[in-house]
């Protein structure tokens, strides 16, 4: 069974169709790529899968439970856990609180244990403290772990919020625009983290992303979106090269 | 990781019971004047108004402007089961403190439920209109004396045992709070008030930590309404106006929001600081503002800072010296 399957997803902002009739299959542990020009309306797919839009029509699934209008808390928990195309992070907490957050619901201790500081506190304190301890070093960023969030330079900020979705343990990661923002040294580096994620975790990915070298360097298939509606779909080199899709990229001539 | 036996732990306790020791010692000698002494237990009760204000503002990043209608309905609650009670004064006063405290949390429960939804500019509004309300109903709820207040609230047997009853309160209050900030359930609200959307993509129920930040702040500030009705022995509604409010804010605000050592350390100034001007007669209250901004400003200003950090751990390296324990670097 797919671990992802959205059937005909579509959206309607008063009258305008941001998105339409979307259907796509993702395999576990498959790396598939959502692409299209702007406002080619990516996000707002994105923004569906992860309940902060309500879709007007159709439905997806995950691992084949049905979750279409669930909101953002329930769907993270089901498994869906995503990053944002303007990076958000909690700025003022410290890196490593930064993925405690992420585990906080993995935890288990009431807030009478939290104030009074009895047992269980200190010791899934130990445990989860420990955890994001290796999910940081896997990120490089452990030496930074007292650093707040917001003082990490860019690349860094990037992988932070990754490392605090896959805290989440989800079992889909959404990945909008990972690469935004980064010259070609930084792109080449976050291409081999997210492989070793997708290999480490087990991880079944789904990518927003406009660098066309960075889809066609680890997407095995994609979507191509336009206004919309889905302009072409398959293996990332047949899609990107179909005439339509060039079209919409590059104007027709 | 830490562990509250830590070497801080002692050094901690050594200054609350020293700090104690200094305050009841200049109390009992009669260095300190009668005004003074009756500061010293405001300055408890306004810490700990500071301190649970600074829960929501500083830590949830939500702006209320009604504190002073919880720390009412804290005081009229307590003081009312001490009014109508026959028990040791003790006895009285604890249980002031668990039903004053109870009804404030249930206040502010329901309030919270209520106004979930709003944010910023509306909720200070909400909050504020929510105060007013609040003490214009007590005025009208039998048994509680009207516009002329409830009065035989049992006082405190002495100014040092009102302080040293204040003051336990008010280490209590400050121990819950930093536990709490130290916990998951801190870590979610701070992360809040960092990014709402981020927190709900990792799964965080927003509405049900702000209804618990807005019940635990409102508990503590219903101890405090409790412990300024014993002092007192009289209440009027006049004593709760948004003012008051708007006072509490300013600590917060200059106390540096999400920390309880500037919470602390603002409330004192504040409190103090008329008192201490009293010589200056008519200048006092140009005075008072003059500092307000005068500290605001310097809040603000990068250079003063950076002061700040260097003498910070300019002491921590002395007490690194002195293993007197602390945050090691």
């Amino acid at each position: 069974m797919s671990m992802l399957k959205v059937e005909n997803l579509g959206i309607t902002f008063g009258g305008l169709k941001a998105v339409d009739n979307l259907s796509l299959e993702i395999e576990k542990n498959e790396l598939y790529g959502l692409i299209g020009p702007n406002g080619a309306g990516k996000t707002t797919v994105f923004n569906m899968l992860t309940g902060v839009y309500k879709p007007t029509t159709g439905k997806f699934y995950l691992d084949g439970e049905d979750l279409t209008g669930h909101s953002s808390i329930e769907i993270n928990r089901k498994g869906i856990a995503r990053t944002f195309q303007n990076i958000r992070l909690f700025g003022e907490m410290t890196v490593a609180d930064n993925v405690m957050v992420g585990l906080n619901n993995q935890m288990k201790y009431s807030l009478l244990d939290g104030i009074l500081r009895l047992p269980k506190y200190f010791s899934e304190e130990r445990e989860f403290s420990k955890r994001a301890d290796e999910l940081l070093a896997v990120f490089d960023l452990y030496n930074d772990r007292d650093t707040l969030a917001s003082n990490l330079p860019y690349g860094k900020q990037r992988k932070l919020e990754i490392a605090r979705a896959l805290a989440t343990s989800p079992k889909l990661l959404l990945l909008d625009e990972p690469a935004a923002g980064m010259n070609p040294n930084e792109t080449a580096e976050l291409m081999n983290t997210i492989r070793f994620v997708r290999e480490k975790f087990d991880m079944t990915i789904l990518l927003i992303e406009h660098d066309m070298k960075l889809v066609m360097g680890i997407c095995e298939r994609v979507t191509v979106l336009n206004f919309g509606t889905e302009l072409a779909k398959g293996e990332t080199s047949v899609a990107l090269n179909d005439p339509q899709v060039v079209k919409a990229y590059l104007g027709d001539d | 990781m830490k562990n509250i036996f830590t070497k801080g732990f002692f050094s901690k306790l050594i200054l609350i019971i020293a700090i104690w020791a200094v305050v009841a010692l200049l109390m009992v000698s009669g260095v300190m004047s009668r005004s003074m002494q009756s500061l010293m237990i405001k300055i408890c009760y306004y810490t700990i108004l500071t301190l649970s204000l600074d829960l929501i503002v500083g830590y949830l990043g939500d702006l209320s402007l009604g504190h002073a209608a919880f720390y009412l309905v804290g005081a009229y609650a307590g003081c009312a089961v001490a009014v109508y009670t026959n028990l040791p004064l003790l006895v009285k006063f604890v249980l002031a403190l668990i039903v004053g405290g109870a009804a404030a949390a249930l206040v502010g429960f329901l309030i919270s439920k209520a106004i979930i939804k709003l944010r910023g500019d509306y909720l200070a509004i909400v909050t504020l209109a929510f105060g007013e309300f609040i003490r214009s109903f007590v005025k009208i709820i039998p048994g509680l004396g009207g516009t002329k207040g409830l009065m035989g609230i049992p006082s405190f047997d002495s100014r040092l045992e009102g302080f040293t009853l204040a003051y336990i309160v008010l280490i209590l209050v400050i121990l819950v709070i930093y536990n709490f900030t130290h916990s998951r359930h801190g870590r979610t609200i701070t992360a809040i008030r960092d990014n709402a959307i981020a927190s709900e993509s990792v799964g965080i129920n927003i509405k049900n930590n702000k209804v618990l930040v807005f019940t635990i702040a409102s508990f503590m500030a219903g101890m405090a309404g409790v412990i300024f009705g014993f002092y007192k022995t009289t209440l009027n509604p006049s004593d709760f106006t948004y003012n008051l409010s708007i006072e509490v804010l300013v600590m917060v605000v200059l106390g540096g929001m999400g920390s309880i050592k500037g919470s602390i350390i603002a409330s004192v100034i504040i409190v103090a600081l008329p008192e201490v001007l009293r010589g200056a007669e008519d200048f006092r209250m140009l005075i008072y503002a003059v500092a307000l901004i005068a500290m605001m400003m310097l809040n603000a200003s990068p250079r003063f800072t950076a002061i700040k950090r260097s003498f910070g751990e300019k002491m921590n390296g002395l007490r690194a010296k002195f293993k007197l324990g602390g945050k090691a670097k």
